[in-house]
């Protein structure tokens, strides 16, 4: 375990570099660090305006539908006999998932900022909507780059981002999912980065991204946690969610890093972690450099990063979030991971008692808080981040069936 | 003084510009590539760049991308790379520059890089994804017995250039355009303008111009203007076109005296030579 600073609070950082401990900072070509140095700037003076704050409150109340619910899950929990399970309804916000959030917020960003394109990368396709779906509410031009992989697995949410005005740039290169989806994304900046936005999707990244997409999701965790005081009167005992790039998971943990409370973070194992084909980053992989950020990657000893896999193509990821490397190293997270089959269990099970289908990408922190909430006693209580809804998963789902 | 810095000196005094050329290491196999450097050294090539293969070289274009796949596919890595070094000293004193993206430097172990680049007979290190704001991880374990090439952009602004250029050493590197390795459209003009400016802060150290430096006419128009012309993809889009051809080294090096005959006289000679 790394060396913890006494006087700094987990919650303050990263400092001014863009550092977590070790992690996180500015791993990206001459090119385009004047663009993150700008950007830095930009977001630290705007987003301090109470102006933009207001402006993007206002968004998310009334374009995105927050606050989203806190249901407690009734039948659920008995079913588990343990813990009581509140599943935090982010599938509930406008698009379909926690995305918005961050999309909202980088795309009115960029528009003080003067920018007029956006680009985004996306893996299952939710940041890619919810980017397109920002661009067409700001009428800005907007491309999509996607892997030919997550397409053919994603199509709905393919017809839509066509549908809201967004151009799909597939990429062929690689194992044609999230991670060469970001690394086009990030060559098509290093050639447009004088008037194009990068609408980073998950807490990756060169600073400044893993610290504003943390911000503006951090707002499912604020609300959370006046929810629960709500309805429990009490801190929850135990927050899960799931991590690919871990965006959701940041949002949802973020506030409450000072609170007494368990977080767990739930990585996609994929086919199982001894078989080698797995999404789980922090539980297998090891400190390196992707995509403009230290942090823990999927890699072999050469320093090649890894194809990573599962059924969910937003955890079909081979890195993860500086923070989330910084949180495990300090311990002030606990990081488990679950395969296909039990995320497959848990869409079917959340599906079939409340009437709720949850995302492939969810099912993993829905299954991963099964176990938990069943070694707990009854009067604890669990908040799962239900990042997303799983009507893009429908497809997968039946095909898996057919087999 | 190191090597770098001699052959620039002598380029000087010779009044020649250096062509700095650029080959993924081990592509399309560790013997070819050898016998491409072989090649290339002998016929113009100045300053040799090695590149180290990386899986997600985001910087780079589909030429290098691909060539990077290949690479890794035959087997390539640093060790083998720094292996090449010590094959390419038996036969030729150009300098050499390993030039890498900075995972595969971690995952070797950025300190003993350091020895065994040394000891293989390198000159110095490129690393395309490590920014002054980061690179004091690396060159504080470092000793100056490498030179740390380092990347001024078009994007980057004056302020920036005056302290990129007092932490490089060897050469500092102009990148011609925003925009990924093999991209086209080279705008000579622009570019001279931004070099001036470049120059002027830092001091002698000579500057080096690269990317979509694709054609003997690009080459001596850069010539002209900067201190080294920096020639990647080109070589690589030559060598992809002749994989399986046996005298592909031969062309790569008779393409590498074509660019170096062509900064000499100010362009390409009459066909004839070629």
């Amino acid at each position: 375990m790394k060396e913890i600073s006494n006087q700094t609070k987990t919650s303050s950082l990263p400092d001014a570099a863009g550092h977590f401990g070790p992690y996180g900072g500015r791993y990206v070509a001459e090119t385009l660090m004047p663009a993150v140095i700008e950007l830095e700037r930009a977001y630290n003076t705007i987003s301090a305006e109470p102006s933009f704050q207001a402006e993007l409150e206002l968004l998310l109340k009334n374009y995105a539908g927050r606050p989203t619910p806190l249901f407690f899950a009734a039948r659920l929990s008995a079913k588990v006999g343990g813990a009581k399970i509140y599943l935090k309804r982010e599938d509930l916000a406008h698009t379909g998932a926690h995305k918005i959030n961050n999309t909202l917020g980088q795309a009115l960003l960029a528009r003080w900022m003067g920018k007029t394109k956006v680009i985004a990368e996306t893996g299952a396709g939710q940041h890619g909507v919810a980017t397109a779906t920002a661009a067409a509410l700001f009428g800005m031009e907007c491309k999509i780059f996607m892997g030919i992989e997550d397409i053919s697995r994603q199509a709905p949410n393919v017809q839509r981002m066509k549908l809201l005005g967004a151009e799909v740039v597939p990429v062929d290169s690689g194992t044609g999912t999230l991670k060469d989806a970001m690394n086009e994304a990030m060559r098509y900046w290093v050639g447009s980065v004088r008037d194009t936005f990068y609408v980073i999707g998950s807490v990756a990244g060169p600073h400044p991204y893993p610290a504003m997409v943390r911000d503006f999701q951090r707002v499912i965790g604020d609300e959370a946690k006046t929810q629960i005081m709500e309805a429990e009167g009490a801190m929850p005992d135990l927050l899960v969610a799931c991590v690919g790039g871990g965006s959701n998971a940041m949002g949802l943990f973020y506030p409450f890093l000072e609170e007494r409370c368990a977080m767990v973070g739930v990585e996609a194992a994929g086919c199982g972690i001894d078989t080698g084909k797995h999404a789980a980053t922090l539980g297998a992989g090891s400190v390196g450099v992707l995509h403009g950020s230290k942090s823990y990657v999927l890699q072999d000893e050469n320093g090649q990063i890894n194809e990573a896999h599962s059924i969910s193509a937003g955890l079909d990821y081979p890195g993860v979030g500086p923070e989330h490397s910084w949180l495990k190293d300090s311990g002030r997270v606990r990081y488990e991971s679950v395969v296909d089959e039990e995320a497959l269990d848990a869409f079917h099970l959340l599906s079939a008692v409340e009437g709720i289908i949850p995302a492939l990408e969810s099912s993993h922190a829905v299954a991963r808080a099964l176990v938990e909430a069943a070694r707990m006693p009854a009067g604890k209580t669990v908040v799962v981040n239900l990042s997303g809804r799983g009507d893009k998963d429908l497809g997968i789902v039946e095909k898996l069936k057919a087999r | 003084m190191g090597r770098i810095r001699e052959t620039f000196d002598k380029l000087r005094q010779r009044g020649e510009k250096a062509l700095v050329g650029f080959i993924t290491a081990g592509d399309p196999d560790f013997s070819t590539s050898l016998e491409i450097t072989r090649q290339m050294c002998l016929r113009g090539v100045d300053l040799l760049e090695l590149g180290v293969p990386f899986s997600d070289p985001t910087a780079d274009g589909p030429v290098i991308q691909r060539s990077s796949a290949r690479a890794i596919e035959a087997g390539m890595n640093m060790k083998r790379v720094l292996e090449m070094v010590g094959a390419i000293r038996e036969f030729s004193s150009t300098p050499i520059i390993i030039f890498s993206y900075y995972n595969p430097i971690l995952a070797y172990g950025a300190e003993k890089l350091y020895k065994d680049a040394i000891a293989a007979g390198a000159d110095g290190a490129l690393v395309v994804d490590l920014p002054p704001e980061e690179s004091d991880e690396l060159t504080d374990l470092w000793e100056g017995g490498l030179d740390f090439i380092r990347l001024v952009a078009p994007t980057t602004p004056p302020d920036r250039m005056a302290r990129i250029a007092a932490g490089a050493s060897g050469f500092i590197y102009l990148v011609s355009m925003t925009g990924i390795t093999g991209s086209g459209g080279l705008k000579s003009e622009e570019t001279a303008l931004v070099a001036r400016d470049l120059k002027k802060c830092c001091g002698d150290l000579p500057v080096c111009v690269g990317f979509g430096v694709s054609t003997p006419e690009d080459a001596a128009r850069v010539a002209r203007f900067a201190d080294g012309v920096v020639v990647g993809s080109a070589f690589e889009r030559l060598m992809e076109s002749g994989l399986q051809d046996k005298n592909i080294a031969e062309k790569v090096g008779e393409f590498a005296s074509r660019l170096k005959n062509a900064m000499q006289t100010g362009g390409e000679r009459p066909a004839g030579n070629v």
